[in-house]
């Protein structure tokens, strides 16, 4: 199924919460409410014809300017061979969409890895801690405005500049050109 | 000068991981982050009351390095050498899948030599992920002379890919619209004679281990996969077709000049035990070592004549705000996928990259319950996840 019919499915089951295909430069994608997307999901999955067995990618934007995180879910489907994007905007100041770990498995790791990095909450998740920074870990690091803390239990995130005190090499050279041009102007002639 | 360090202190009592289990009277073992069988810095803790583990939990992020961070403040040609950091043992792939990522956001086309020298480039990668793979995984279970044997063939792939970029592990081969070298001369012939050496050594590598019948007996049955299974957890690459599930995505989804060639998909049919289980894993790599031989023999023969090996490509490449691609390519770990989104300079607004092992990690913890600490390790290498690629 191409995109338009995929969409089309979809809004005939949800009707007026189904947006339309978002302007299609190069992958289109449709925009659904937080509050849906389980629903919606656990529709794609289990329809017939739609048959969306695997959720090949999660992954979320941060979005400053507008004020926005988009959590985007690419799905995939096996029996069928096609694909869809989901997207859902979410306010930046509190990014809370349930979750959908109890639809596909692999949400599990992915929703883990989104809401260490990005700072999203995925309500419902059976085990939401960080993945890849440690425990307290201060902020998101793949937010735009991230500022990383200076250490971290006595550990420094900075490093010494090694090169401090060093001189270049072409700054040398050139220092003793000069002294040797000086010493030649003093010399009598 | 730096200060001294003070010695770092954690909070071991407090670690989010151990309120969420209950471990009662049983003991709870920390098998890594170093430890020379979980193929990089992982750390499992292993929850155990003797030799059968209650489950694994695996902990990662050791070798967290933020690359898609980075891939946000570099430039699109920048960014390409960080991409080989994603998965330093396939590192073509990761190029290729950033390659054409953006080619996709520039709506590019790439000129048929650069799409062969990829192919070439990305194939001979293959076999080279794959003898690293099953050479630890032989060894991982105690059969230390498979892996000198693939090592020694693997040093001839580096040695290939070092006369053609210069690199022997993180190449930074391709460019944005093509490939930075052409071949050099001879190098056919070179491949071709490698060729017909290695293919009777895969007869041999498996005569050797693959139908030895200790081996079998020790991985036949051993943590099997249905395929169904295998969907829902995202595993992707050999891991998947060895459940059984035939999908490729050179086959399916074919991009560059894959659909010119013939190949098979190897898929896992339970030959001495159960379908999905270690063996097939193993056996799944194997023959497709001796496919991507098949593929280079084609890609040698259809080689164009012309030289042309990069697109038009503009100097500063600036793409639309907000214009988003997504990049499908199959990787030696599997279904490698890179999403990005443009930027309103000369960078990317996000990359994320979707990797095979991080999924793959992700199956542990559900397969791990009831098994026997030492196929822990038989299951990891089967799995064959490489550290940089869980944690980029």
């Amino acid at each position: 199924m191409t995109f338009e019919e995929i969409q089309q499915r979809l809004a005939a089951k949800f009707g007026e919460r189904i947006g339309a295909l978002a302007p299609a430069n190069k992958d289109p994608f449709l925009v659904v409410p937080a509050a849906d997307v389980v629903e919606i999901c656990r529709f794609a999955k289990e329809d017939e014809a739609l048959a969306f067995d695997c959720l090949m990618n999660l992954s979320s934007v941060d979005w400053p300017k507008k004020n926005q995180i988009e959590v985007v879910y690419h799905l995939w489907s096996y029996r069928r061979r096609h694909s869809f994007v989901l997207k859902v905007q979410l306010d930046r100041a509190k990014p809370e969409v349930p979750s959908v770990e109890s639809i596909w498995k692999s949400a599990d790791w992915l929703e883990r890895e989104q809401y260490d990095l990005m700072g999203v909450t995925f309500t419902g998740h059976p085990d939401l801690r960080r993945i890849m920074m440690p425990d307290d870990w201060v902020g998101n690091p793949l937010r735009k405005d991230y500022a990383e803390q200076p250490q971290w239990h006595n550990i420094t995130t900075t490093r010494d500049n090694s090169l401090e005190g060093y001189v270049r090499l072409d700054e040398l050279t050139k220092k003793a050109a000069e002294a040797a041009a000086a010493a030649k102007k003093e010399l009598p002639q | 000068m730096s200060k001294p360090l003070e010695v770092p202190t954690m909070d071991m009592e407090n670690k989010e991981v151990l309120r969420r289990i209950e471990i009662g009277g049983d003991m709870l073992l920390n098998m890594g982050p170093q430890h020379p069988s979980t193929h990089g810095v992982i750390n499992f803790l292993v929850q155990t009351d003797g030799e059968v583990m209650k489950r694994a939990i695996p902990e990662v992020g050791y070798l967290h390095r933020s690359i898609e961070k980075i891939g946000e403040r570099c430039t699109y040609n920048g960014f390409m050498p960080y991409t080989d950091r994603v998965d330093y043992i396939a590192a073509m792939f990761a190029n290729q899948g950033w390659a054409m990522a953006v080619e996709r956001l520039l709506g590019l086309q790439v000129p048929r030599r650069a799409e062969f020298c990829r192919v070439i480039a990305c194939e001979l990668n293959r076999i080279s992920s794959h003898l690293i793979s099953v050479g630890t995984m032989a060894m991982d279970i105690g059969a230390v002379t498979p892996f000198p044997y693939a090592l020694r063939e693997r040093e001839f792939i580096n040695d290939l890919l070092e006369e053609l970029c210069g690199a022997r592990l993180t190449y930074n081969y391709l460019r944005i619209g093509g490939v930075a070298f052409d071949l050099p001369s001879g190098y056919e012939d070179k491949v071709s004679t490698f060729l017909d050496h290695f293919e009777k050594i895969l007869d041999e590598f498996n005569r050797l281990i693959t139908y030895n019948e200790i081996f079998i007996k020790r991985l036949a049955h051993l943590a099997p996969i249905p395929a169904q299974m295998a969907i829902d957890y995202c595993l992707v690459g050999p891991n998947l077709r060895a459940s059984g599930m035939s999908f490729d995505v050179r086959k399916a989804l074919p991009y560059s000049v894959y659909p010119d060639f013939e190949f098979d998909v190897p898929v896992g049919k339970g030959e001495v035990g159960t379908p999905g289980d270690a063996w097939d894993r193993f056996w799944c790599r194997v023959e497709e070592m001796r496919q991507s031989c098949r593929i280079l023999r084609q890609a040698l023969a259809q080689l164009p004549k012309d030289t042309a090996i990069m697109g038009k490509v503009p100097r500063k490449i600036k793409i639309p705000e907000g214009t988003e691609a997504y990049s499908r390519i199959e990787s030696a770990r599997g279904d490698m996928q890179y999403y990005v989104v443009a930027g309103p300079g000369e960078n990317a607004h996000r990359v994320k990259i979707r990797t095979g092992s991080f999924t793959a990690m992700g199956i542990i913890d559900a397969l791990s319950r009831g098994l026997m600490i030492a196929d822990l390790v038989a299951l990891i290498a089967s799995l064959d996840v490489v550290a940089p690629e869980i944690d980029r």
